[in-house]
């Protein structure tokens, strides 16, 4: 009987302290994120768009190594990773313990599969060309992955940082676009089509458990509805937030902080130089001379923004300032179209996708070539028909568009890409750089990579 | 460039991917701002609501339709509902051959730019869509009967529970809008008849002038400027769902609804201040001023059922245009609305869900006028000779 | 409401409305500034003495935009209600004089224009064919087929029971040419008024498309697009959702005071 009672004080107390333990928690902890763009689908091994990554990435799924501030590789769900001398072959020794929301185990066989996954024939991966030196896939062990290569590449282990390189789980891979399944911190609650997504707090999560219960990622597009929801506290932060304009307001205001972050984001005038007159060099360099890109900046982004001269931010370390290579002229400009055979100027079309920076620059863009004598007609475009338009058909002039993923500078070697550029020197200095590993190598190429894309003025660089 | 409460702490902006991670994010003690919680089970509960809702919609309309029967004969409103089937018949074909026009290829778009042609081709044919347009067409309708709408090309979830939990945000809005509308007509029309001809009814008629030509969603921005960015006395947009409670979703509401609400009422006092003042040259009311009865009385209790016929037939138009006009409404407010959501499908390519969304509206319009006619027959039997003349 | 006032809206309305016209028509000779001419500098000044709207987030002359902005409000909303005229007009006349079957079948078709809500019409039409004044104006023009054609089929039955019609008739004349030769003249005070109403729901529902980015593109300034471009600048610059707000609906008010003036003096039903 005593040993009884004994139990029964020892349960309660036992209650007692767990009640307890729960109530001083203040209320639950939820926020709500505003982002600009909702996600289409929520698998970013499927889809490029960034917003998936945007809303999914670190919280919900996780790599094999992820990015550091400063864009190097550091381990995430491998521990660590040797490199074979020749550079063929990667050892990943992964890490132990970990599950996938969905209770299937994280191990070699789960990374096989989702690696595999991407590099397969059909597939649709994003990442897909930056991996592409993948030979095979092995599990030597439960927990150590080896991945051959079919030539060196320096681009590989960058690739898997990447939000569409994430690992997946082979039991509910399938269904991720609707029901993401991954290893973070968070795990998918709801997703309200066309409002928001919900994620809350994984109760398994093998690393430091996240302190919020909950967080809501709403979307709104509209410069105004972003200001109007931070002001009216519907939402706790937004990020990548649309309206310029109003961020200085916010600066100033104690009730908010700022972060005017230096992004991978290169905004560019892109050019269709398939066919005449934009295929012209010099006509190319003749608008490049033709843009005041303070003006833009301050018309269009007031004054947030660094001009550039090539595709690169000015964040990385190998970052040179080309903005000089053509400064604002527009006399320079005029001499150059009379010598390219358009002394009366032409008519060009500018899609513009639907993000204010675009809309804004654009009409810019427009008065500025007015004043060389380049008629321009804006079509303003939805995102499906600017993807079809000028994306995928081609069928544009010229158009204004944000690059957000960093390290994209490859997307001047590829053909078919929407701007069209197509340079054997360019495409050999690109292999040159994915052979290479010796640091002070890759600066010089990404250097020669810079000036050659400014000398051909392949698009115009903005900010 | 973002912008965070300060009271958020954490939250990792700066990365190379351009990704929020809030895996080290913490809101501090002094907080102010709580959120409710977002529950998994909400949506299942609210298409119960709307069920509701529709059942009630469907008991008094087939109240009606017995009524009427009775009255009228069976040939009669066999006639007219045989009309009211060939209109929607007509409108979907309608709807689905300038749909059918959209440039874009919406399965391109659901599987992004890379795509595989045999991906592509897999999946236009999961989707019908490598079926003939009349066979499409044919699929669609039946569909329709069946209370199917198919399935959302981008969300790939039964348009059916998009519709539904939109309508929670449009439908409650299109009613609050009614009702406020009507609330701001009636007085204003009773007190402009009441002093017709004199300097009170000049203004009043003013104010329904100035009603009419302020276009509703400037007088949103206008209204959010004031209420929500100046003042703070709501919130400038959005909506929190009905999980948030109905105080709370109302309270999301009432700026919306105000801006919707204020040229109908305009429209609506107009209407009803006209009807009054014909009919107070009506025999009955001079026989009622006769007896003694104040003008106030005479105007309430005497001309003002007589003046309601036409101001009914103007409600049940009102109700599908704050339907429509709740499209822009919902852009300037940000909304989750069926106006939303055929701008989103729009965007994306999501024809089945812009299609379906145009055949429930019009579907709305033509039941509520049909009804609405059918009310008017029943007070006023003249009506019907007169149409079937 | 008594004579003089009615007089002094009519007055008003017909006044405001030449002076909106008179702007249109102004601007496309002479602004105050060009209005396409950026300048980055000069953005976001207040009104004042020099830019007495102010200028916008580019630095152009809000009065110059107002201004050439009634182009595209006034060009679209007359266009629209031409379609209507020139398409309603002749069905509303045909089922007015054929009756049966003929009028059955061309009011049907109206009441299925009518079954769709007017702007999400609107919406659909300009979403698939692509955004733009004509899209717009097409748009617009569809509703007015309908109205146009009942206020003209409802004149012209009224028409058809005069004795003159008879007198006509017995003359050996056709349907056609009384209805032309007779009838129509008759019914233009009534399309008139019907015009004019037409034209300010037109002015609303441009400003309404532009707002929404479906109508005239850019450069061309509409106020609609003015008023959506405001919205992220109200903190900054609220003169800026002021004054385009301000243009349509005192544009409006006096089509509304003028339709309404003329309706009284046609002495035609409300």
């Amino acid at each position: 009987m005593p040993a009884l009672t004994g139990l029964r004080t020892l349960t309660l107390a036992l209650l007692g302290a767990a009640w307890f333990a729960a109530s001083p928690t203040p209320a639950a902890q939820r926020i709500i994120i505003g982002t600009q763009l909702e996600p289409p689908v929520l698998d970013p091994t499927a889809n490029p768009a960034a917003a998936i990554s945007e809303v999914l990435y670190g919280n919900v799924y996780q790599g094999l190594v992820r990015f550091a501030a400063d864009g190097s590789v550091r381990p995430m769900l491998a521990l660590s990773w040797e490199v074979s001398a020749d550079g063929l072959t990667y050892l990943f020794h992964l890490k132990s313990g970990v599950r996938f929301h969905d209770g299937s185990a994280f191990d070699a066989a789960s990374a096989r599969f989702s690696l595999q996954r991407i590099v397969a024939a059909g597939s649709t991966n994003p990442q897909r060309s930056r991996l592409r030196a993948i030979r095979s896939v092995d599990a030597v062990d439960a927990l150590t992955l080896r991945v051959s290569l079919s030539r060196r590449s320096a681009g590989m282990l960058q690739g898997l940082a990447f939000g569409s390189a994430v690992m997946v789980s082979p039991q509910s891979a399938a269904s991720n676009a609707v029901r993401p399944i991954g290893t973070g911190p968070f795990r998918f609650l709801r997703w309200r089509r066309g409002d928001s997504v919900t994620l809350e707090r994984n109760p398994d999560y093998q690393g430091k458990p996240a302190v919020l219960d909950q967080v809501t990622f709403k979307f709104i597009t509209d410069p105004t509805a972003a200001f109007a929801a931070l002001m009216a506290g519907d939402v706790d932060a937004f990020s990548n937030y649309p309206a310029p304009e109003s961020f200085a307001q916010f600066a100033a205001d104690r009730r908010f902080k700022v972060l005017n972050g230096t992004t991978e984001m290169e905004t560019v005038l892109g050019f269709n130089e398939r066919s005449p007159p934009l295929s012209n060099v010099l006509v190319r360099r003749a608008i490049s001379y033709a843009l005041d890109r303070r003006a833009i900046i301050d018309g269009a982004m007031f004054g947030y923004g660094t001009p550039i001269g090539s595709h690169f931010p000015p964040r990385n370390p190998a970052y040179i300032d080309l903005t000089g290579v053509y400064p604002h002229d527009a006399a320079k400009a005029r001499a150059l179209l009379a010598q390219a055979g358009y002394p009366r100027g032409f008519a060009l079309t500018l899609k513009l996708p639907p993000p204010s920076y675009a809309r804004r620059s654009g009409e810019i863009v427009a008065a500025q070539l007015a004043q060389v004598g380049i008629r321009v007609r804006i079509e303003n475009l939805e995102w499906a028909q600017w993807l079809d338009q000028v994306y995928t058909r081609h069928d544009f002039d010229m158009s204004i568009v944000g690059h957000a993923e960093p390290l994209d500078y490859d997307i001047y070697a590829r053909d078919d890409y929407y701007f069209g550029y197509s340079n054997a020197e360019f495409k050999a200095l690109i292999a040159a750089l994915d052979d290479s590993t010796d640091p002070n190598e890759r600066t010089n190429l990404l250097h020669r990579i810079q000036r050659k894309l400014a000398a051909d003025a392949v698009n115009g660089f903005l900010f | 460039m973002d912008v965070w409460n300060a009271h958020l702490h954490g939250i990792d902006f700066d990365n190379v991917l351009g990704v929020v991670e809030v895996s080290g994010a913490y809101l501090d003690d002094d907080a102010a701002v709580t959120h409710g919680a977002e529950s998994a089970a909400a949506p299942v509960i609210r298409p119960a609501l709307v069920k509701a809702a529709g059942i009630g919609v469907c008991m008094v309309s087939l109240a009606m339709l017995l009524l009427a029967a009775r009255r009228f004969g069976g040939a009669y409103l066999a006639g007219r509902l045989a009309m009211l089937l060939a209109t929607l018949l007509a409108a979907t074909a309608f709807v689905f051959v300038i749909v059918q026009v959209v440039p874009g290829d919406p399965v391109r778009y659901m599987l992004g730019l890379q795509a595989d042609p045999g991906t592509v081709a897999v999946l236009r044919h999961q989707l019908g869509l490598d079926a003939a347009p009349l066979q499409r067409y044919l699929s669609w309708l039946g569909g329709l009967l069946r209370g199917d709408f198919g399935v959302s090309y981008t969300y790939r979830i039964p348009i059916r529970t998009l519709l539904a939990e939109r309508l929670q945000v449009s439908l409650p809005l299109a009613v609050y809008a009614l009702l406020l509308s009507t609330a701001l007509a009636f007085p204003l029309a009773l007190y402009a008849a009441a002093r017709r001809g004199r300097p009170g009814d000049t203004v009043a008629s003013g104010v329904m002038q100035l009603g009419l030509a302020v276009p509703n969603f400037w007088l949103g921005m206008l209204l959010v400027l004031f209420f929500a960015i100046d003042l703070r006395w709501v919130s400038a947009g959005g909506f929190p769902g009905w999980q948030a409670g109905f105080w709370g979703a109302m309270k999301a509401l009432t700026l919306p609804a105000v801006a919707l609400a204020m040229p109908q009422a305009a429209i609506l006092a107009r209407v009803l201040r006209g009807s009054l003042i014909d009919t107070l040259h009506e025999d009955y009311i001079r026989t009622a001023r006769a007896k003694g009865a104040g003008e106030w009385r005479v105007l309430t209790r005497h001309a003002l059922p007589n003046a309601l016929i036409p101001v009914l037939t103007i409600l049940g138009m009102q109700f599908s245009f704050l339907l429509a006009g709740a499209v822009i409404i919902e852009n300037v407010f940000f909304l989750p609305g069926l106006g939303r959501l055929v701008f989103q499908a729009i965007a994306q390519r999501d024809l089945i869900v812009v299609q379906s969304v145009v055949v429930v509206l019009v579907f709305a319009v033509v039941t509520v006028s049909f009804l609405v006619e059918l009310g008017y027959a029943l007070i006023n039997p003249q009506l019907r000779a007169a149409r079937g003349a | 409401m008594s004579d003089s006032s009615r007089n002094t809206g009519l007055a008003l309305g017909a006044a405001i409305t030449a002076v909106f016209v008179g702007m249109a028509a102004l601007a496309q000779f002479w602004t105050p500034f060009d209005p396409r001419a950026l300048s980055i500098i000069d953005k976001l000044q207040p009104p004042g003495a020099h830019h007495w709207f102010g200028t916008d987030q580019l630095g152009r002359d809000v009065l110059s935009l107002i201004m050439l902005g009634a182009q595209t409000s006034v060009g679209v909303a007359l266009l629209s209600v031409i379609i209507g005229v020139f398409l309603g007009v002749p069905i509303g006349l045909i089922a007015a004089a054929r009756r049966g079957a003929a009028d059955e079948l061309l009011m049907r078709g109206n009441d299925l224009i009518f079954a769709f809500p007017a702007l999400l019409l609107a919406i659909l039409i300009t979403a698939v064919f692509g955004p733009g004044a004509v899209n717009a104006i097409i748009a617009i023009g569809i509703f007015n087929i309908p109205v146009f054609a009942r206020v003209t089929r409802a004149g012209a039955l009224q028409q058809w029971t005069r004795d003159y019609t008879l007198a006509a008739r017995v003359a050996g004349k056709g349907w056609v040419r009384i209805s032309c030769e007779h009838i129509l003249p008759n019914l233009v005070a009534l399309l008139v008024v019907q015009g004019t109403i037409q034209f300010s729901l037109g002015v609303i529902a441009e400003a309404g498309l532009s707002y929404v980015g479906l109508s005239a593109q850019p450069p061309t300034p509409s106020w609609g697009r003015m008023l959506n471009e405001a919205q992220t600048l109200t903190a900054l610059a609220p003169y800026l959702a002021l004054f385009p707000g301000i243009a349509v609906a005192l544009f409006v008010l006096g089509l509304n005071l003028l339709g309404e003036g003329l309706r009284r003096r046609s002495g035609s039903p409300a």
